[in-house]
Formats: structure tokens, C-alpha cells, sequence
């Protein structure tokens, strides 16, 4: 079955030659959160634009909802909003008038009610009347998520929601992603911090160099791709690793006091019961023992690293 | 038809112009005021009528038209250029409208504009002179015609504008030399016959002499003629605006 939006063969080539996109697949789910995580100019904007039709498609098919995004734009385009990465917006007009001129826009007759709703749980409402120039940076993207939503879209694509946004605002704005999800709202969103795909996500994408390098649970792909790592704190300091243990993966702390021993979740044996049997025979005496589950910006690092070389 | 979509984008436009009422209407107000101070009063006393027409009526054709040429391109080029550089440009490009719904939201609103300027340059007019309008009907048609005309042009400049400098480029080198030449304050039957000649190159003219005629009755060329040159300048426009949909020309990569 195909997904709410479905990407096949996209390619992406502009003028000057530049292959933005090569070649990507992409099935996005009803109602999920997938984030898009790349490095800058990994041509995760490019996608974005070229899904809402802002960019012309080079080469292959875009549908959302079922609807081909070329020949049915319009019953494509309705179903979609799009907060861009930049803050654009018309700075003397109205919060309300804004909103307005978005939903008509789109199509939609006026709904006052729905807009109003919008706006309450964008915490704007008190600011519906203000001009948008004398709002804070913080609420501007909030009324950028307004407009978007303001045609009662299905999907959502969030273009670095939280880029140049301080750690408050960020927490915030996740909280308002998780609501819009919990509304059923399918939602795309593009981010270079790892730490918020970790947070909020369903699903990640990792994109890079214009090609997708994967697609797949957030949880599944951390217990796949994690590592994980015990460390041993010494009751006394070693000045090297005793040959005896030369054939485990170790590393020395500088002072000699602690010993990481790094292994694969995914393997059959961990080699843990070994290795501490081991570190007895040695005569190592042990004060303490904690593991570390690898992060998805470790994750992350490797995969762009592996696709760059 | 999107006509919510085209509805948003003239409502939101006309809300720019009323959001900005005095400069709207006031700045071309007092300098057409000006003008009639000026040219009407102090070249009146020189020049007493032109083809039997006294001199103070004769011009306020020719101020209508000048002021709203202008009016129309600088507010149907803003109007497209002020989103492309502040970027909300995006929202146009991903709604589901299509270009010439785009286009009717825009020129519309410009047009409106510049029409509602012309009728108030017009009562002004006769706080000045006593104007009796031969032809109200045809006079309306052209106004409504030159401030549709003038808007898809400003709408083109909008579009090709890559800076405000070029944004005020064609309207400084082209349209207001060619509006100031176009028999705005005379008649060209005035001029030598070299630049008599020369003014019949001027697309402006037609535009001038016609709606002349529809106050007065008379013209320096023929009503058809006129009428045949807008209908010629906004088949152009219209036919670049079609242009530029098939091509993406300036707007979509």
C-alpha cells in the first residue's frame, strides 16, 4: 500500500547542473512523525519544495493522498501545509488577516471558529489582532504553523522548525508537533539537530549527498545500529591493558583508572561474562560498572561519514 | 477555478492599499493638485485654449491618465515583487492556484487601485474647472481598460524585478518619459511635424488622445485607432503573462 505521501525515482537537477536529488523512495505513513535528518545541503529542503510543488520535479512521480502532485495539483496541494525554514512573512499585516489569506489561498471558506482554534493552541490567540512585525521571533513561527494549518491540511512539512530557536522554544514547539500528531496530522519535519528526531519522531530518514541512506523506526534503528559500551572503573590504576586482554576491544582511560570495552547489542555474544571473567584472572579489581547505549548522532556521524567516503 | 484563492489574494492586496489610505490617495492627490496649480493656472494665462478647449479642462485627461499609468504599474509590480523579496512568495507557489488565478488576484487589486485614484483625481479635477463629459460610458471603459493594461505591465516589471532598483527601472526610463511625451499637457498637434511623427510611435498617445475624445469629442487621432492601440498593448501583455506561465520564466526553478 502506498502511503499518505509517496515518493518514487525523484530526481532533482537545477540549471546550473547540480543534481539536488538523485534518485530518491520515500513511503511516508498516515499520521506518523518522520524526521528528515541531514547535513546542511544534504537536499532536504529540495525534497520538501519539490513535494509542495514550489520546485519543478526533474524526473519521477510525487503523490499525496493518491493524488499525483503535477496532474492533480490541486487536490494535492490542498492536503498539504508547509512552514518554510525561513521566518516570511508579511510584516505590517495582521496575525488574523495572515491566517485568513492562507486559508482562502488554499481554497477553504472562511472559518472563523476553525482559525480561532488554530490560533488558541498556537498560544496566539491574545495575538490575533497584532501586527506581525511586532512579534517575537518564537511567535512568528507560530504563525507560520498557523497559516500552514489554517487550511486544515492532512500532512505537515516543518522545514528546521527549530533552527536559530533557543532550548525553551524548541521544548515547546516539540510539544506542539506531539499535539498536532496526537490531531492525526501526518508530519514531515527536516532537522539537522539529532536530538530532536530523538525526541519527537516516529521514524528517521537519514539524507545525504541527495539520497536517502535510510528510512526506518527510531527505535528499531538505535537497538540495530547501537552500540553499546561498559565501563569499568579500577580499584587501582593499570598503566596498560594486560595481554590477556589484548583480545577484546578495549580502551584505557589517560589516568588508568577505567577501562570502556565496546560491543554489539546485535551479536550473538556480547563477550561481557568473558571479559569480567578475564579481568579477574588478571588480578583487576573492579569499583564500579556502568553501560552507555550509543546515541543517534553517533548513529547519524557514522552513516553520513561511511556515504561521504 | 480557485476563486476563494483569487478572492484571498485581491482581498489581502486591497487591504495594503487601504492599510496605507493616506499615502494611497493622498500623495496622488496633491500632486495632481499641484499640476492644475501649475500648469493650470500659470500656462492658462499663456496658453488660452487648445483646439477650442480652455486650457485647465484640457489637461485633466491627460493628468488622469498620467497619474493612473503609474499608479498601475507601481501597484501591481509592488505588489508582486514585495512578496518574492520578503519570501512569502512560497505560499503562492505551493497553493493549489494556478498562475492566472494568481494573476487576477494581482492585476485586479492593482487596477482597482488605480481606478478608485483616477475617480478621486477626477472630483478633484472639478473643484478646478467645470468638465462636461461628452462620452461618460467611453471615458469609464478606457479608464477601466488603461488601469488593466498598465497593472498586467507593472505585474510583468513585478515579476522581472530582481532588485528595487530594476523594480523602478522601467517606470523611470520607459513609462514616464513616454507618458510625459504623450500629450499629457498638450496636444501633439502643437508640436513640428518631425515630432509630430515621431509622438505617433508613442503607444501613449492613442491612450491620451482617446480618452481626450471621450471628454471632449475631439482628439488628435481617430477614436478607433485609439481604441485599437490598448486593445493592442493589452493583447502584448496578456500574451507575455501567457508566456511567462509556460515557461516559469523568473518565478519557479
Amino acid at each position: 500500500m502506498t502511503g499518505i505521501v509517496s515518493v518514487q525515482n525523484l530526481r532533482k537537477t537545477y540549471p546550473g547542473g547540480l543534481h539536488a536529488l538523485k534518485g530518491i523512495n520515500l513511503e511516508i505513513e498516515e499520521g506518523e512523525i518522520l524526521a528528515l535528518l541531514g547535513p546542511n545541503g544534504a537536499g532536504k529542503t529540495t525534497l520538501i519544495s519539490t513535494i509542495c510543488g514550489i520546485s519543478k520535479i526533474t524526473e519521477g512521480k510525487i503523490t499525496v493522498g493518491g493524488m499525483d502532485i503535477v496532474t492533480e495539483y490541486r487536490k494535492a496541494r490542498s492536503m498539504i501545509g508547509l512552514v518554510p525554514q525561513e521566518i516570511t512573512l508579511e510584516p505590517f499585516e495582521t496575525v488574523i488577516n495572515s491566517v485568513r489569506f492562507s486559508r482562502g489561498l488554499f481554497g477553504k471558506p472562511k472559518n472563523e471558529a476553525y482559525l480561532d482554534q488554530v490560533l488558541e493552541s498556537l498560544s496566539l490567540l491574545d495575538k490575533k489582532d497584532a501586527r506581525v512585525i511586532t512579534l517575537s521571533g518564537g511567535m512568528k513561527r507560530r504563525v507560520l504553523i498557523a497559516k500552514a494549518l489554517s487550511h486544515e491540511p492532512r500532512v505537515l512539512f516543518l522545514d528546521e522548525p527549530t533552527a536559530g530557536v533557543d532550548v525553551e522554544l524548541r521544548k515547546d514547539m516539540w510539544n506542539t508537533v506531539r499535539k498536532l500528531k496526537q490531531q492525526g496530522v501526518t508530519i514531515i519535519l527536516t532537522t539537522h539537530y539529532i536530538e530532536e528526531a530523538e525526541a519527537i519522531a516516529d521514524r528517521i530518514g537519514v539524507i545525504n549527498g541527495g539520497e536517502i541512506l535510510l528510512v526506518e523506526d527510531k527505535n528499531a534503528l538505535m537497538a540495530r545500529m547501537g552500540k553499546k559500551k561498559i565501563r569499568i572503573d579500577l580499584m587501582e590504576a593499570a598503566n596498560k591493558i594486560p595481554n590477556k586482554l589484548k583480545s577484546y576491544d578495549l580502551d584505557l582511560a589517560k589516568d588508568g583508572k577505567a577501562l570502556t570495552y565496546t560491543y554489539d547489542t546485535k551479536s550473538e555474544r556480547t563477550g561481557i561474562t568473558g571479559l569480567l571473567n578475564d579481568l579477574q584472572a588478571a588480578g583487576m579489581q573492579m569499583r564500579d560498572v556502568q553501560t552507555q547505549q550509543s546515541s543517534l548522532e553517533d548513529i547519524f556521524v557514522g552513516l553520513v561519514q561511511e556515504s561521504s567516503t | 477555478m480557485n476563486f476563494q484563492g483569487v478572492r484571498a489574494i485581491y482581498t489581502f492586496e486591497m487591504a495594503r492599499f487601504f492599510r496605507t489610505l493616506l499615502q494611497s490617495f493622498l500623495s496622488p492627490v496633491i500632486s495632481t493638485s499641484l499640476y492644475f496649480v501649475v500648469f493650470g493656472t500659470a500656462l492658462a494665462s499663456r496658453i488660452e485654449t487648445v483646439d477650442g478647449i480652455e486650457y485647465a479642462a484640457f489637461i485633466v485627461p491627460g493628468l488622469i491618465m498620467l497619474t493612473v499609468m503609474t499608479q498601475s504599474i507601481a501597484n501591481a509590480s509592488f505588489g508582486i515583487y514585495f512578496p518574492k523579496f520578503i519570501g512569502t512568495v512560497y505560499e503562492l507557489f505551493s497553493a493549489p492556484v494556478n498562475f492566472l488565478e494568481i494573476v487576477v488576484g494581482y492585476v485586479g487589486a492593482a487596477a482597482t487601485k488605480s481606478l478608485i485614484i483616477g475617480l478621486i483625481i477626477l472630483a478633484t479635477a472639478f473643484l478646478f474647472v467645470d468638465l462636461d463629459i461628452q462620452h461618460p460610458m467611453a471615458m469609464l471603459c478606457f479608464l477601466v481598460l488603461t488601469c488593466l493594461s498598465f497593472s498586467l505591465l507593472g505585474f510583468i516589471i513585478g515579476i522581472w524585478a530582481g532588485n528595487f532598483e530594476q523594480l523602478n527601472l522601467v517606470p523611470l526610463l520607459v513609462v514616464t518619459p513616454l507618458v510625459f511625451l504623450g500629450g499629457s499637457f498638450y496636444s501633439i498637434s502643437m508640436l513640428p511635424q518631425i515630432w509630430q511623427t515621431v509622438s505617433l510611435f508613442n503607444p501613449v498617445v492613442y491612450l491620451i488622445s482617446g480618452f481626450r475624445w471621450a471628454f471632449f469629442g475631439q482628439a488628435d487621432v481617430s477614436i478607433g485607432l485609439s481604441l485599437g492601440a490598448i486593445g493592442l498593448f493589452t493583447l502584448g501583455c496578456m500574451t507575455f503573462i501567457w508566456w511567462i506561465f509556460k515557461t516559469g520564466w523568473r518565478i519557479r526553478s
